[in-house]
């Protein structure tokens, strides 16, 4: 079903190159929540974010993995360890739980969603085609998603350039300090 | 055959419940954050993902917005977290359980 017979050249390549980058993604997301250092938490989440990258190119998006790479491995990740650094990195996470079995409550939870999900897809009746866009790309992927954001999203894309106004101006009152 | 995209949405959701997980069970409060960044990119990725199976670019741009949104998101929250380790010097999430300061 998901490791189905590769045929032509370009679709082997395409899961030669999903499946060590589904691992890879997988396994940085577990150990960022595990590890005890949040600096080793921060780097394992950017090799994520790259992983995601790749993930866009399969799916021909290229315009969004260049987007994923610049702001999120980028800009992101450097907010993230910038506060790390402001507020001293000091792994002194209390590892006591503060409601009683907190942890096996979580794991059970997780798996429980986990496995709604699983059967939801798998139940979902998506078979069939992985669809294609290289129609809608022809002229370029960055060129065909700017026409689609300045004709029909015009509205939400002004909505979010007012919302990251409002959130700079809010991160300036907030780390002003009060005399 | 190409890639399903069964395989991306079961990848989304295992990369979101290790992000869900992740936030149930951690207390530095910048670590919760992340696992939140997490959650967002898989959601992301089954957009994308929807996108192509769609033929349209439709999802994509739900996904830029998506970015934009986690983007001011962060700056506030990290803004937000700075001010209470100024008062507390901690970023234990455990430490801030009153409304009040």
């Amino acid at each position: 079903m998901i490791a189905v017979a590769a045929t032509t050249a370009a679709e082997r390549a395409e899961l030669l190159t999903f499946i060590p980058l589904a691992v890879l993604s997988v396994v940085t997301a577990i150990g960022m929540v595990t590890s005890r250092n949040a600096v080793y938490s921060a780097l394992l989440l950017v090799v994520n974010f790259f992983c995601l990258a790749g993930f866009y190119v399969l799916l021909q998006a290229q315009f969004l993995a260049a987007v994923q790479v610049i702001v999120y491995a980028g800009a992101i990740m450097v907010l993230f360890l910038f506060v790390l650094m402001l507020l001293g990195i000091g792994n002194d996470e209390v590892m006591s739980e503060t409601i009683p079995g907190q942890r096996v409550i979580a794991g059970v939870l997780g798996v429980l969603l986990l496995a709604a999900v699983v059967v939801a897809v798998l139940e979902g009746g998506l078979s069939g085609g992985a669809g294609d866009l290289t129609a809608v790309n022809q002229g370029g992927n960055t060129q065909a998603v700017g026409r689609l954001l300045f004709t029909r999203y015009v509205f939400a894309f002004e909505a979010t350039g007012i919302l990251l106004v409002v959130a700079a101006v809010g991160a300036l009152v907030l780390g002003k300090r009060r005399p | 055959m190409k890639i399903g995209t069964n395989a991306y949405l079961l990848l989304s959701a295992v990369l979101f419940t290790i992000g869900v997980v992740g936030v149930l069970v951690r207390r530095n409060a910048i670590v919760v954050f992340m696992c939140v960044e997490l959650m967002l990119n898989a959601v992301n990725l089954s957009f994308v993902a929807f996108a192509r199976r769609n033929g349209t670019l439709d999802g994509q741009v739900l996904a830029f917005f998506v970015m934009v949104v986690a983007a001011a998101e962060v700056v506030v929250g990290l803004g937000i977290l700075v001010a209470i380790f100024r008062k507390r010097s901690s970023a234990s999430v455990d430490d801030v359980n009153l409304l009040r300061g």
